[in-house]
């Protein structure tokens, strides 16, 4: 897979641009969530 | 050096300045100081947070060891993303924040002593963490400041001074405010420097895959030292069992990953936005800023092999004739047009500049806030911030001595010392302050004498493993030779030649501190818990935010 000779290489190649994927999803979806418990 | 550099070096120093001095200028107060008035903005929190965390040595250290170890070092970019941003942000960060607000916690330490009760875990982990973060921060100074030297052509000791003096001014005036808006700046930096070497890298070998293909192509270079290791090519991973796969697992991925979530100048940073919304408008900011560093530092330092293969007939820790610090550094003056090495050098100077700015603060307020004002009660009038401001000069003064007398008086041993303070302080942290700090967050039933328990067993269990078992520390810090007449518990000497004490696939000399540390301090923190007096209900209800 891409050129990665060991898939769990390649699964951590991956993984990297999945997560900071998931970081932006959750951002652009909760840019204007707060928590949910009360606040000051 | 060229004029361009001296221009923008002198730049960039100009912009720190005033970026300072903006810091000093708004810092009336001592939540001002250490807590940025906690309405600090999501992307300067968030890039000081990422700053903080990846120094000189997380890009040029961990690089030259992907050149060693190979694209399986990129399990830790995955932890360092999932743990050290997402579930740091989303799952600590907002509980610390509010947890910080009710208690007016300006600490970490702070936090965690109001948590429970006890001026004793306020000014203990304050003494963790003044005793043993100078021996990281030396570990950063020393090998920016060896970097700067070759670059700029100038003395060491004078780079030393000058390096540390600009830091200091920012840091005693700013405080929090200055160190934040000059990490903000420092990591743009460092993001656009990383995100130019990953696109020339790939472009010079032809793209993505055919650069990942030449260096699977290469698996019959191995040396032959790494392959007795367990080393199988460097687009996979070592052998399971061998002493490289217990390295990278136990000491890179597990300890720097879950040693991250206890870091006192990373657990503050939660604590300085206005609200939950900060947080969740920083993890994006955050995830991708992780990415950019250790991901690329890893795959960089991986490909370095494929550059070295053809231009020097060597893979790169043959090239860089054993030293592994050397290898990035190489790779950058042979590979990388002359443009680069300008932008490069300021990433690096950006790199280590943003986390000692925050090793010196943190210093500061856990001398002058947490010991002196809080645990032995001289507290003064004013505004509180004299004591962390003297604190914060302390701080520096150790770790500025320790860079220059450890290699001087030392010679090799100090520079190994010093090489190992940030994985030391990694592991120290975690098993001192991981089992309490998520007890403190989420459970009820963890008491005052059960924090405290935890707290000792973690930090003395993790202190022997790291002086006379992990055999990196342990061969370092010349105790265990001292006390024992070998460089390690876990190892023997038959017939004159070392043997590894094993059980099953387990090499335990090569275990990190975290994996026997953590588990101990988390059994002693339930078990003493169990056992003694709870704390009030009005207590937890004002912690908790249930009242």
């Amino acid at each position: 897979m891409l050129g990665i000779e060991d898939p769990w290489v390649g699964l951590a190649y991956l993984l990297c641009i999945i997560s900071a994927l998931l970081c932006l999803v959750w951002g652009v979806f909760k840019w204007n969530t707060d928590d949910p418990q009360q606040e000051e | 050096m060229s004029i361009w550099m001296i221009i923008i070096v002198v730049a960039y120093l100009c912009v720190i300045a005033y970026l300072g001095f903006r810091g000093f200028k708004s810092t009336k107060s001592a939540t001002d100081y250490m807590l940025g008035g906690r309405s600090v903005h999501p992307y300067v929190m968030a890039m000081s947070y990422g700053a903080t965390f990846i120094s000189t040595s997380a890009i040029v250290g961990f690089g030259g060891a992907a050149g060693v170890f190979g694209m399986g070092l990129l399990w830790l970019t995955v932890m360092n993303i999932l743990i050290g941003i997402f579930i740091a942000f989303w799952i600590f960060g907002g509980r610390t924040r509010r947890m910080g607000l009710r208690l007016d916690a300006h600490t970490f330490p702070e936090l965690l002593g109001r948590r429970f009760q006890s001026k004793f875990i306020q000014g203990a982990s304050a003494v963790i963490i003044f005793m043993f973060i100078p021996l990281y921060a030396s570990a950063v100074l020393t090998g920016a400041v060896k970097y700067i030297s070759s670059q700029l052509g100038i003395d060491y000791n004078a780079a030393l001074l000058m390096f540390s003096v600009i830091i200091a001014i920012y840091v005693i005036a700013g405080g929090i405010k200055g160190v934040m808006y000059t990490d903000a700046l420092q990591g743009t930096i460092m993001l656009f420097g990383m995100l130019a070497l990953l696109i020339l890298t790939y472009t010079k070998m032809g793209g993505v895959s055919a650069a990942h293909q030449s260096l699977t192509d290469m698996t019959a270079l191995v040396p032959e030292k790494l392959l007795a290791g367990g080393h199988q090519g460097w687009t996979s991973m070592p052998k399971f069992g061998s002493p490289l796969s217990w390295t990278l697992v136990s000491t890179i991925i597990m300890g720097v990953g879950i040693g991250v979530l206890a870091q006192p100048q990373l657990a503050v940073r939660y604590m300085t936005v206005k609200s939950g919304k900060e947080l969740n408008r920083a993890i994006p900011i955050g995830g991708v800023f992780i990415m950019m560093m250790t991901g690329v530092a890893f795959i960089v330092g991986a490909l370095s092999n494929v550059h070295f293969q053809e231009t020097l007939g060597k893979v790169s820790i043959v090239a860089a004739k054993g030293d592994v610090e050397a290898i990035i550094p190489m790779y950058l003056q042979s590979a990388m047009p002359e443009w680069f090495s300008i932008l490069f050098m300021l990433t690096l100077i950006s790199a280590a500049m943003s986390t000692l700015s925050s090793q010196f603060h943190v210093m500061g307020t856990s001398l002058g806030r947490d010991l002196v004002e809080e645990s032995m009660g001289k507290k003064k009038g004013g505004s509180g911030i004299l004591a962390t401001r003297i604190g914060v000069l302390g701080g520096i003064l150790i770790s500025v001595y320790l860079s220059y007398i450890m290699e001087l008086k030392f010679g090799k041993t100090g520079t190994a010392i010093v090489a190992r303070g940030t994985a030391i302080f990694f592991g120290l942290c975690a098993c001192a302050f991981l089992p309490m700090y998520v007890g403190a967050l989420w459970s009820r039933g963890i008491t005052k004498v059960g924090a405290i328990a935890g707290l000792l067993s973690g930090s003395l269990s993790s202190m022997f493993w790291i002086c006379f078992v992990e055999q990196k520390a342990a061969t370092a810090l010349l105790l265990c030779n001292k006390f024992f007449g070998t460089r390690s518990l876990a190892i023997s000497l038959v017939d004159g030649k070392e043997v590894f004490a094993k059980t099953g696939p387990i090499v335990w000399a090569f275990v990190d501190p975290l994996i026997i540390g953590l588990p101990i301090a988390i059994i002693v923190t339930i078990v003493v818990s169990l056992f003694t007096k709870k704390m009030t209900s009005d207590h937890l209800d004002k912690c908790m935010g249930t009242k």
